[in-house]
């Protein structure tokens, strides 16, 4: 009786303490790379690019601007830990800058990079507040992209 | 798809000579060298540097004696804490079997609080604790910071590495991220230093506040959107034991005054 109780306490104690999944949210869009590249838009979206140039030197949008430098002259402090983006579009087709947006570490393992539309699932010890949700999302994602292509 | 696969062997291959070239030449390097001249003429003037209004608090606490108590911290070590050694408060945290394992400064000072003066004890950051603490580290100030790094401390800062080392939040960063590779970078407008922990607990003038270690663990957490740890968790004394031994060296500057 007393080991079966044991056992009864372990379950259930394994059962609460066992790190759940999120769902996916519902309407993330799956995303496939290839040759390291995303070539279909994200649900088939289509990208604004002025509205990615707001995201990108927004503090709470992509916020490009805080690693990158961006050839947005009204700017000042632009990082420098990521290479400048000024003509990255003529160094990577659209596809090869969409999987950077979203999920460099598919491209470089060790990057500091986040990934902007990764599969949530695959972070680790996420507050709360941004549990099973992607750093953009995927409208925001290709409103960057439609943005960084115009950079030749 | 193997084009794919060497690139991936590359980068491996690529960060493992980082990270070993790394730690074969590295050279600590203070916060206090990111500073501009201003906050640095401002923390060396103990009357200009507001840190030392905590280490004021910390000396009072040290004196006072409660009606029914027999002695203070003051009792033993002298009121201004004279018969501290120097040398001692540098080698923190320790490896101590009967403080439990690996010990921080502040456990050093809980022990006493509750043991040695028969206090109720206090969570690890009570702002008391952090007053001590600050007004003890701050005897030792010039002193270099010199962690055990071989017996059992060894494993113990393996622990830390891989923590430090670790993917964390939304934002999926590491601390190894920012404060090995990409040092001395700009983000934005601020310039990434080592994280080095040897001015702790430090006056930050972005919130007004001394901020102790552990605090500062979870401001980290937080901005790359990570559930951070308890202050005095085993992951945070792990954390605290890798980022002072990486400092070994460096000269103890409590209260350190940064941004």
């Amino acid at each position: 009786m007393r080991t079966l109780l044991t056992l009864l306490v372990l379950i259930s104690v394994t059962a609460t303490t066992a790190q759940e999944l999120p769902p996916l949210p519902s309407d993330y869009c799956h995303w496939k790379a290839d040759h390291l590249a995303i070539d279909e838009a994200l649900c088939g979206l289509k990208g604004n690019p002025a509205r990615g140039r707001a995201l990108a030197i927004d503090p709470h949008g992509g916020n490009c601007i805080a690693c990158h430098h961006l050839p947005v002259p009204e700017e000042s402090f632009h990082g420098t830990i990521g290479p400048p983006l000024d003509k990255v579009a003529s160094r990577y087709t659209e596809g090869q800058l969409r999987l950077r947006v979203v999920d460099e570490q598919q491209v470089n393992p060790f990057t500091i990079m986040p990934g902007f539309y990764r599969d949530p699932r695959l972070a680790n010890r996420v507050a709360d507040a941004y549990w099973g949700k992607t750093f953009l999302t995927a409208q925001q994602v290709e409103d960057i992209v439609a943005w960084l292509v115009t950079l030749k | 798809m193997a084009g794919y696969v060497e690139m991936r062997a590359l980068a491996l291959g690529a960060a493992i000579l980082v990270w070993g070239g790394q730690a074969l030449g590295f050279e600590p390097v203070s916060g206090y060298e990111f500073l501009d001249e201003s906050t640095r003429a401002m923390q060396d003037d103990e009357f200009e540097n507001p840190g030392m209004v905590t280490v004021d608090e910390g000396r009072d606490l040290f004196n006072e004696r409660r009606p029914d108590e027999e002695a203070s911290c003051a009792s033993c070590h002298g009121e201004d804490g004279e018969k501290l050694d120097p040398a001692v408060i540098a080698r923190y945290p320790i490896y101590d079997e009967h403080l439990g394992g690996l010990a921080t400064l502040q456990d050093r000072v809980s022990y006493c609080w509750e043991n040695r003066l028969d206090r109720f004890p206090l969570p690890y950051d009570d702002p008391q604790l952090v007053a001590l603490e600050t007004f003890v580290r701050n005897k030792a100030r010039g002193e270099p910071v010199n962690v055990q790094t071989d017996g059992p401390m060894s494993p113990l800062i393996e622990k830390g590495r891989q923590l430090y080392s670790t993917r964390f939040g939304q934002l999926d960063m590491s601390c190894y991220h920012c404060h090995v590779q990409h040092q001395g970078q700009m983000l934005r407008g601020q310039k990434l230093s080592q994280g080095q922990a040897n001015g702790f607990p430090e006056y930050r003038l972005g919130t007004g506040r001394i901020t102790s270690l552990h605090h500062r663990f979870g401001e980290c957490f937080r901005s790359f959107r990570a559930d951070p740890f308890e202050p005095g968790s085993e992951e945070y004394r792990l954390l605290e034991l890798f980022v002072m031994q990486r400092g070994n060296g460096l000269p103890i500057e409590t209260p350190a005054v940064r941004f």
